[in-house]
């Protein structure tokens, strides 16, 4: 793995190899010094072209806890109209020794134009591009999954395991969402259903090869293929205002079909959990009841993204350095 | 003048016959040529197509404005190297070519330039905002004599506005070239909208943004009389409303253009933004269909839409590029390998379709004339022998955005002559004979 730039490039080995060094990871973060020393010396650019406070710090605290050295670059505001600053920036990192470059960007296809123009040597990481991937994203979903899904729920040890056999439902903006892509192939790459709910608005034409069901009634979806997780996607409230009248008619309207309520919660079978990868509209996509819930593992998949970063950094940069191993650098 | 003998060549693909050039016209064809050469220089065309020299509807020559992607000189010699003895210099430039003056300047720098005939295309409505409509008379009375009038770039999108002008340009009998766009089903596209643009979450161009303003346009030519001509179409159902339209008997001309006739959408998969066009590279299903249609003459014209682009445009992010592709030195041939090797159509009519039918369009009267005696010597000596891969930087034009960087194709040009003077021999450029005088001089 010399880049890690969409979901869809990943084999299921190489996908459970990723949730596996991320449970070592995780392993690590329980003990009272939390630090590696497998990435000293080795420099990791947080590259960020879009505000996302969240996803960076937890890359931050990725790669700050395998000791790596981190440069956070925000570059938000300068002129991505005009794409020269992509370019000089990625040549500036270059010459800075960057090992490995963590992008954030708002144009679909932009870590895949860095990792292939030459215009940088490091590997690079795909930390969300426009409405296209979000691999870390969808890892620490999976990761989360089957945490709590597979095996002995949380304790048993799941190494190896996919997600063979699991349901899963995504409900919302499918249209603009880089999670949900990401998680529609991996997933399936993991053994998982996926079927992903949405009005037709905010679901793309072409969606047909998807490797997933489609359906626009998310009461259907719950009852008759009672999903082992059901993720919320945010809903954002500018596209009731969009050209063309809006996506959907109103908040409310949205909510009434498409939001996960009380009652909607109620008849979720009683394992099933309940996912978002934040940050959250309560009251539009999903309710106080339903986010505040037991059942709900939004908080613990900010967690488990710090394990799941450390892993996708790990096994693209430590693996070059000779002599060295996961298991020796946690003993 | 110098006399050229065009010798072993083989006009429109037919029956070998020598071809005479002397004092600008072709003086004699078959026996009579070689008995009437004494003095003349004599041009190897054996194994090669004797076509009239090639004229493009469709030429972005960036000149005024942008002459850091192109200027008028070096995108005619990229036009004499392709075969080409007249293009259309679109008016989007800066200024915008949408008064007399505009276009007079244009018509006159390509003349000086030499390379082949310049012929400006004027904007329908001032500085292509869609508002007004530009002084189309004073275009068409100045002395560039502007007959195709387009907001290319930019759709005609107002009804009204689209209607005034088909109306307005009968009184020349200009056409109006229109870029088929709804703009509204196309805020913000990057790419064809389907199953590729769904999987690489880049916003999508759907066909029946290009197939509803053509389906209303040919509805407003019908209804106000006027003729129509349709730009780089690129979808099956933009060739059914033609076809439709045609046999109802509307006066409406279409064209496609090399890269739709070659390429598809899945080339998108890498971001490679040179492969970002407007329209944009549609799926197979469309470019079989577009071949069909030129095939069976729905599709009336081949043109290059050369729209050339700076490195800073195009090495970027997809999203950040500019739309086009440069056209001018790949288009006989990708036309050579799509549609003539595949046996869908004879080198006669590759000459209606690249030559005669876009004159006439354009209503130039000297271009695209038959390879017969006493007509003007605007011709092509076309090897269809050979094979080059595609080399940008090796090429006139200014830029390097050419989709077809890298592939083999078909056939190279020999020997271009404008009005009897070779701008092209051997495959290289000729200057003109005044063109001398500066370089020494300078
Ligand atoms: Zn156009």
């Amino acid at each position: 793995m010399k880049h890690l730039l969409s979901t869809a490039d990943l084999s299921r080995d190489e996908a459970v190899l990723i949730l596996d060094t991320a449970a070592q990871m995780a392993a690590t973060q329980e003990r009272a010094i939390k630090k590696l020393p497998t990435l000293r010396g080795r420099t990791v650019v947080n590259l960020f072209y879009e505000d996302s406070t969240r996803t960076r710090i937890s890359f931050e605290t990725a790669a700050k806890r395998l000791s790596a050295d981190v440069i956070n670059f925000s570059a938000k505001g300068s002129s991505v109209s005009k794409g020269e600053s992509l370019k000089d920036t990625a040549l500036t990192l270059q010459a800075m020794g960057a090992d490995a470059v963590v992008i954030r960007h708002p144009a679909s296809g932009a870590p895949h134009t860095l990792a292939t123009s030459g215009w940088t040597q490091g590997a690079v990481l795909n930390a969300g591009d426009g409405t296209h991937q979000h691999p870390t994203q969808a890892l620490l979903d999976a990761y989360t999954m089957r945490r709590h899904l597979v095996g002995e729920s949380g304790i048993a040890d799941v190494a190896g395991r996919d997600l063979a056999g699991l349901r899963v439902a995504i409900v919302g903006d499918v249209l603009h969402s880089r999670v949900a892509r990401s998680n529609v192939d991996l997933l399936h790459t993991l053994g998982a259903e996926v079927t992903l709910v949405a009005p037709p608005t905010l679901l793309p034409v072409g969606i047909a090869p998807w490797p997933c069901r489609v359906s626009y009634d998310l009461d259907a979806v719950v009852t008759d293929e009672r999903p082992d997780a059901i993720m919320m996607l945010r809903v954002q409230r500018e596209r009731m205002s969009n050209a063309g009248g809006g996506f959907f008619p109103s908040a409310v309207e949205y909510t009434r079909r498409y939001g996960l309520d009380a009652r909607r919660m109620a008849r979720l079978p009683e394992h099933a959990i309940v996912m978002h990868p934040g940050p959250m509209n309560r009251g539009l996509e999903i309710s106080a009841t339903a986010a505040d819930s037991p059942r709900a593992v939004i908080v613990e998949q900010v967690a488990n993204g710090v394990a799941v970063r450390m892993a996708a950094l790990y096994l693209l940069l430590a693996q070059e350095t000779p002599g060295s191993t996961l298991q020796e650098d946690a003993r | 003048m110098t006399t050229y003998l065009i010798r072993g060549g083989r006009p429109y693909g037919e029956d070998v016959a020598d071809v005479l050039v002397r004092d600008g016209v072709v003086a004699a064809i078959g026996p009579d040529a070689a008995a009437g050469a004494d003095e003349a220089v004599v041009v190897d065309a054996d194994g090669c197509v004797v076509l009239p020299g090639l004229v493009d509807l469709h030429t972005h020559l960036r000149e005024p404005g942008r002459e850091d992607a192109e200027t008028i000189e070096t995108g005619t010699r990229a036009a004499a190297l392709g075969g080409f003895t007249a293009v259309h210099a679109m008016a989007n430039t800066s200024p915008v070519a949408d008064t007399a003056g505009v276009v007079e300047q244009v018509w006159r720098i390509g003349r000086d330039s030499g390379w082949v005939d310049v012929h400006p295309v004027g904007a329908v409505s001032v500085g292509l905002a869609g508002e007004h409509l530009a002084e189309l008379g004073a275009m068409a009375d100045s002395a560039a004599h502007v007959r195709v009038f387009s907001d290319d770039g930019k759709c005609v999108h107002d009804p009204v506005l689209m209607r005034r002008a088909l109306e307005y340009v009968k009184a020349f009998d200009g056409v109006i070239a229109q870029h088929s766009q709804d703009p509204r089903l196309t805020e913000g596209s990057q790419m064809h909208e389907g199953e590729i643009s769904a999987q690489l979450g880049l916003a999508g161009w759907p066909s029946v943004a290009e197939e509803a303003i053509i389906a209303r346009d040919v509805l407003l030519a019908d209804h106000v009389g006027s003729r129509l001509h349709v730009c780089h179409l690129s979808t099956a159902g933009s060739v059914e409303i033609i076809r439709w339209a045609k046999a109802r008997g509307i006066d409406v001309t279409a064209e496609a253009t090399p890269h739709h006739l070659g390429l598809t959408d899945d080339l998108v998969r890498g971001y490679d933004p040179v492969f970002k066009v407007n329209p944009p590279l549609r799926t197979a299903a469309d470019v079989e269909a577009v071949r069909a249609g030129v095939a069976d003459g729905t599709i009336d014209i081949v043109a290059t839409d050369h729209a050339p682009h700076t490195v800073e445009d195009k090495d970027c992010e997809w999203a950040a590029a500019a739309f086009g592709m440069t056209g001018l030195e790949t288009a006989l041939p990708v036309v050579q390998l799509t549609l003539v090797d595949t046996g869908r159509l004879s080198w006669r009519d590759v000459a209606r379709t690249m030559s005669e039918a876009p004159a006439r369009i354009g209503r130039v009267t000297d271009q695209g004339r038959p390879v017969a005696v006493g007509e003007p010597a605007n011709l092509l000596v076309w090897d269809p022998r050979s094979t080059r891969v595609v080399d940008p930087t090796a090429q006139a034009t200014m830029s390097t955005n050419s989709p077809f960087r890298g592939r083999e194709l078909p056939g190279h040009t020999v020997a271009t002559f404008l009005r009897g003077r070779p701008t092209v021999l051997d495959g290289r450029l000729v200057p003109a004979p005044t063109s001398h005088l500066q370089e020494e001089e300078s």
